[in-house]
């Protein structure tokens, strides 16, 4: 039966540089369940080993939690890869670490902190995950999509790090499911400036990188299950699946 | 000046547009961000950047540029002079980097815009 499921699928974890030290993951995963969420994905900057953490918390507190990665491209471009299953998500993180030239700088980045499911730090990523991949934003959407994934295009109002930031307009048959406003531009305001790409569902989240930002954006999706093809189906309006309107 | 005299004198490669290598140079703009050169550029422009993606052939033709030049040794995506060839945008690649170049391009005479 299909039923309301209220969605945050972009939010950072403390592996990202930008991240907060407190969002790990029964912080979070608190945070998330106060907020009245009934599934949210973490998406740390070109990377997902805190995934497996927060699933595993997750599915303890019966909060579903999708493994994903908010991608770098190569001309800046973030880009969020949502997936059901780990294993996806870490092929992709495969593909991405092979393609992230360069080492952090934690005292100008930020810590990227590694932790279990205690909420306890286990180590950190030295890779310079706030950095580019050397990849083309075509192939790293083909790659996601060859991996199982949904593909949503960050933020698209706002200039920095952004598809239409980047690149002044979206590139013609690129396989996007669906785009993200922020929270900094109304529904109505977004729906006029971005007229000519009504095509695409677009989709609100946080981008949360504090507890507190956690659920402040967030979609209405209608969904039989809380999974990324279930979401992927809503964002092409398939099988009575839809994001419905704010 | 001519995009075919900016060719000669910097010793830039060419990777697209022969065809149109004569047409007058009115001024040049910088930058990465696509959007930013929609909002700036002006017709006749030559523009500077180390962006490769096939979308820079779109904007340029979309604000009728002289030509890009892509500094650093960045080479174009197959895709990026392929549609440059379609669209005959002149596409130049230089060894330099963005600074050096445009430090170079003033000096001999091509000049950018006022904001207002």
């Amino acid at each position: 039966m299909l039923r309301t499921i209220r969605a945050d699928l972009h939010i950072h974890s403390c592996l990202s540089p930008c991240g907060d030290e407190e969002m790990r993951p029964r912080a979070v995963v608190k945070q998330a369940l106060a907020m009245g969420l009934d599934m949210i994905a973490i998406c740390d900057h070109n990377s997902a080993e805190n995934i497996a953490s927060f699933m595993g918390v997750g599915s303890e507190g019966g909060l579903t939690v999708l493994p994903g990665m908010e991608v770098t491209s190569k001309e800046e471009i973030h880009l969020l890869a949502l997936f059901n299953r780990q294993e996806d998500c870490m092929a992709l993180q495969d593909l991405i670490y092979q393609n992230l030239p360069g080492e952090n700088v934690e005292e100008v980045f930020g810590r990227q902190t590694l932790v279990n499911e205690k909420d306890e730090a286990i180590g950190v990523n030295r890779k310079m995950l706030i950095g580019a991949t050397l990849l083309p934003i075509e192939q790293i959407v083909s790659a996601v999509v060859s991996f199982g994934g949904v593909t949503i295009a960050s933020h698209i109002d706002r200039q920095a790090f952004s598809l239409l930031g980047q690149l002044g307009f979206i590139p013609e048959g690129m396989a996007l499911d669906g785009l993200e406003i922020s929270a900094r531009t109304s529904q109505e305001e977004a729906r006029r400036r971005f007229h000519s790409y009504r095509r695409f569902s677009f989709v609100r989240f946080s981008d949360a990188h504090y507890l507190e930002d956690i659920g402040k954006s967030f979609t209405h999706f209608l969904l039989e299950k809380t999974t990324s093809h279930e979401v992927n189906l809503a964002l092409h309006h398939q099988e009575g699946r839809r994001v419905l309107e704010q | 000046m001519t995009v075919f005299d900016i060719v000669k004198i910097f010793g830039l490669q060419m990777r697209a547009g022969k065809d149109r290598l004569h047409e007058e140079v009115t001024g040049g703009y910088t930058s990465d961000l696509l959007s930013d050169v929609i909002a700036h550029s002006r017709k006749g422009n030559v523009w500077i950047t180390i962006q490769t993606h096939p979308n820079i052939v779109a904007v340029a033709t979309m604000k009728e540029l002289a030509g890009i030049i892509l500094t650093g040794g960045r080479e174009p995506d197959a895709e990026t002079v392929q549609k440059a060839e379609e669209e005959g945008i002149p596409l130049l690649v230089s060894p330099l980097f963005t600074f050096e170049l445009v430090g170079k391009l003033y000096q001999a005479g091509i000049s950018g815009m006022s904001p207002c």
